[in-house]
């Protein structure tokens, strides 16, 4: 599974930063039959969060609602410099995370 | 033009004239030779997206694509096989060894005489050079170091050979193009040539260029290959889906190639 | 030459097309579009509380070529202090056969409450933001979109 996070390259203390994730995942809805006609069982990411310096500041619960490859976008007050951390776990019980440092000052 | 013509002054002229016409409507046939789709009339299928699919391609982090592509680039240095070779063992930075490459697929290879896209041009490394097995047609792998490598190309003008050991693949291609098939009995032509910019229910008709190939499709909710997108159109027009390596898809991919050629490459594009 | 059409493939893929117009039966046989604060689905979030239009500001296209993946973006007034901050959202469809498509939960750590994202549309309908703020409050917006169906059918 690949993601990606985007962040910018520095902030400053107090400001509003723009966070933004994609994660590779079929985010497969459970309505769609293979070629020998077998539904495919649903497959989505049911749970992502997101912490910043080791503190949740972000949460998702999702589903077949939310388009493949699922991507993501808010804010966040930039305190520290610290690690944005990603994790989020599938129906099949798979769990993915990804990283990227965001330096304040 | 310096060409000395017998005769009275009168017939030189005449005769000048004469020769001026026929040479302009020779340039006439011979420009409709060079292009199916006049150079300024050509558009991309970008164009034919809503602004919602565009502004997605233009994003370089949120287009989906770029998830295959980030997924080549690993791929790119991971050694394959007992030897430990990796694309980069040979190749080096992609960034500077596979730029433009690309847009000038598919050609022919000088030394087997096929004619090869990046899928076949990789797979031919992987089994000459790394001795291991080909990757699937489809799968991610192929499909992200097809994006990976192509990434490169971006903004390319597609240019391929035509001529010389190509020539029987372009012509093959051609008549592929023209042929009508399946149920609908449509040719490629019917649709992209003749009737693009029209609406097919709320979608408009697109010139069916390559230049996006391997996309990110909405309806496949994934990357695909050009292959892919040709089997697609076959199953559109209720013809018979020729499977995955077929020389049909190449040929054909040759002949679309230079179709579009100018067009700027955007792979990895988005599609409806 | 080896194709790759079979029989059995073709029945199958059938079978799925026709399952098609079953599972559009499926999502039409919900709830017919009530105002969107009477709306059973957006009752269940707001816990009995009383939604009301307004703060939320929810962006979608009225026209989509494709429903697999279509932007949406919510955003909500509020000062995002720790004493007045929205809490959670929650996006709602009124015609996928899974009602909820996304709970989002924030805190005055955001700064804002601005929040983007793709969603996946079973056809066209209504889709409603809802906002539950720390006040107890919850706020609304609610979009019509059209989604359109590709032309040629694609069996690749």
């Amino acid at each position: 599974m690949t993601a990606r996070i985007q962040i910018p390259a520095q902030a400053k203390p107090g400001e509003v930063i723009e966070i933004r994730v994609l994660i590779q995942h079929p985010m497969e809805t459970g309505y769609r039959y293979d070629d020998a006609g077998k539904p495919i069982p649903r497959n989505t990411i049911r749970t992502l969060n997101c912490r910043y310096d080791g503190i949740e500041i972000f949460s998702a619960e999702l589903g077949p609602g939310i388009g493949a490859n699922p991507y993501l976008q808010f804010t966040t007050v930039a305190r520290a410099s610290g690690d944005v951390e990603f994790s989020w776990v599938d129906d099949e019980g798979v769990a993915g995370s990804e990283r990227q440092r965001l330096v304040v000052a | 033009m310096e060409r000395r013509v017998p005769g009275s002054e009168q017939m030189n002229w005449l005769r000048a004239a004469l020769l001026a016409a026929l040479i302009s409507s020779c340039a006439v046939i011979s420009s409709a030779e060079d292009r199916a789709i006049p150079l300024n009339q050509l558009r991309s299928g970008s164009e034919f997206l809503s602004p919602e699919l565009r502004a997605l391609q233009a994003d370089a982090f949120a287009n989906p694509g770029m998830l295959w592509v980030e997924r080549g680039a690993k791929l790119w240095s991971t050694p394959a096989g007992s030897a430990g070779q990796s694309c980069a063992s040979c190749h080096q930075d992609a960034a500077k060894t596979m730029r433009g490459v690309a847009a000038s697929y598919p050609r022919v290879d000088a030394k087997s005489g096929f004619l090869l896209n990046v899928e076949a041009r990789i797979n031919q490394c992987r089994s000459e050079r790394q001795a291991v097995a080909p990757f699937r047609y489809e799968s991610d792998d192929l499909l992200s170091l097809t994006a990976y490598v192509n990434s490169f190309s971006k903004d390319y003008k597609i240019n391929v050979v035509i001529d010389g050991n190509a020539e029987t693949y372009f012509e093959a291609g051609r008549t592929l193009y023209y042929r009508r098939s399946g149920q609908m009995n449509l040719s490629c032509a019917q649709c992209h040539e003749e009737n693009w910019g029209k609406n097919l229910y709320a979608e408009r008709i697109s010139q069916g260029h390559p230049n996006a190939y391997p996309a990110y499709r909405m309806e496949w909710q994934s990357m695909g290959s050009l292959e892919r997108r040709l089997r697609a159109c076959l199953s559109g027009v209720r013809a018979e889906m020729l499977p995955y390596g077929a020389q049909e898809y190449r040929n054909l991919a040759l002949f679309l190639a230079w179709r579009a050629q100018g067009l700027p490459m955007e792979s990895p594009g988005i599609r409806r | 030459m080896k194709h790759a059409f079979s029989r059995r493939g073709f029945l199958a893929r059938t079978a799925g097309v026709l399952a098609l117009p079953a599972f559009a039966r499926l999502a039409q046989a919900q709830t017919p579009a009530l105002a969107p604060a009477l709306d059973p689905r957006v009752q269940a979030f707001a816990r009995g509380a009383l939604v009301r239009p307004g703060r939320v500001t929810l962006t979608l296209p009225s026209l989509a070529d494709n429903g697999n993946s279509v932007p949406a973006r919510i955003v909500v007034e509020s000062p995002m202090s720790a004493a007045d901050h929205v809490k959670a959202i929650r996006l709602i469809s009124d015609r996928n056969p899974e009602p909820v498509m996304a709970t989002f939960r924030l805190g005055p750590q955001s700064g804002r409450a601005d929040i983007a994202t793709r969603v996946r549309l079973a056809g066209s309908q209504r889709v409603t933001a809802v906002a539950e703020c720390s006040d107890g409050t919850f706020w609304y917006d609610a979009r019509s979109i059209v989604v359109t169906i590709s032309a040629c059918l694609d069996e690749s």
